[in-house]
């Protein structure tokens, strides 16, 4: 039987990968991957807990919005980083240094 | 045999996510990610959650993935030459900090699981004592589209919209200027 801590534990270990590769990566498209595993590690959690409620299924539908939420944060986030892109010609953050043309 | 599975795929998970933070290669590390999240979805169906890993699956694997795979193509002319580089530090903190905030990050997060595991919430409590868990058999799908359509009407509207604005705000991001 799997109890929850094993559900936490694992989604610990995502989650501070997915910090790692923010902090510590010098590219935006790495940047945005560490984010959605921090995202995935939290739908994780949602998914373990919402297994005990099953007259809501409060867990399965708030990691269905989570879902959805990410989806359409990656694509604007993805835009912007072509846009960045086409101006700058580089994405590593650290270049991007000025908000005027 | 059940634990076993479980142990695997979150092996794997770990273990590409590990991987994939410390490559240099980026359509590599992408590609690792679809094993990442395929894997991820596995563990979703362990926590019987058959209807979010299939989502996931169709998402993430078949949108999200994709886009970035596009993002990487159409941006990765400086790429190579721009990892040698980057002596100075703004945004981006060097390797050994980074690793410092992340694993003390994890320390307290397992410590964390670990206190939750010693003394269980009241509320789960209550539904082990009552029954009322998920079981292997139960089909959710129904359970959750009926609740999606009843309780959870608000945040599916509010979703749906936040979706449609995000879909406008890319396409007029992307667009081409009218004045060159």
């Amino acid at each position: 039987m799997i109890t929850l801590t094993h559900f936490l534990v694992v989604g610990a270990c995502l989650f501070s990968i997915g910090l790692y590769a923010v902090m510590a990566r010098r590219n935006a498209i790495m940047v945005l991957v560490g984010i959605e595993l921090m995202i995935n590690a939290a739908i994780l959690n949602l998914v373990a807990f919402g297994r005990y409620d099953t007259e809501h299924y409060g867990g399965q539908a708030f990691a269905l919005f989570a879902i959805v939420l990410a989806a359409a944060s990656v694509a604007v986030a993805l835009a912007i980083i072509l846009n960045v892109y086409k101006h700058h010609k580089t994405i590593n953050p650290e270049d991007i240094n000025q908000l005027k043309d | 045999m059940q634990a076993l599975v479980f142990y695997a795929f979150s092996i794997i998970a770990i273990g590409s996510a590990i991987v994939l933070v410390s490559m240099h290669n980026l359509a590599r590390a992408l590609f690792l990610f679809f094993i990442v999240l395929f894997s991820v979805a596995g563990l979703y169906v362990f926590a019987l959650a058959d209807f979010v890993a299939i989502t996931q699956i169709l998402i993430y694997v078949g949108g999200v993935l994709v886009l970035m795979l596009f993002a990487f193509m159409l941006s990765n002319k400086t790429l190579l030459d721009q990892l040698q580089t980057g002596t100075a530090h703004f945004f981006a903190l060097p390797v050994w900090q980074a690793i410092l905030i992340s694993a003390s990050f994890l320390a307290i997060l397992v410590y964390a699981s670990l206190q939750l595991g010693a003394q269980q919430p009241a509320w789960i409590a209550v539904a082990e004592q009552e029954g009322t868990i998920i079981a292997p058999t139960d089909s959710t799908i129904q359970h959750i589209g009926i609740q999606l359509m009843t309780r959870y009407l608000l945040p599916f509207e509010v979703v749906s919209v936040l979706l449609m604005m995000a879909l406008i705000g890319a396409a007029h991001l992307t667009r081409k200027e009218d004045t060159p």
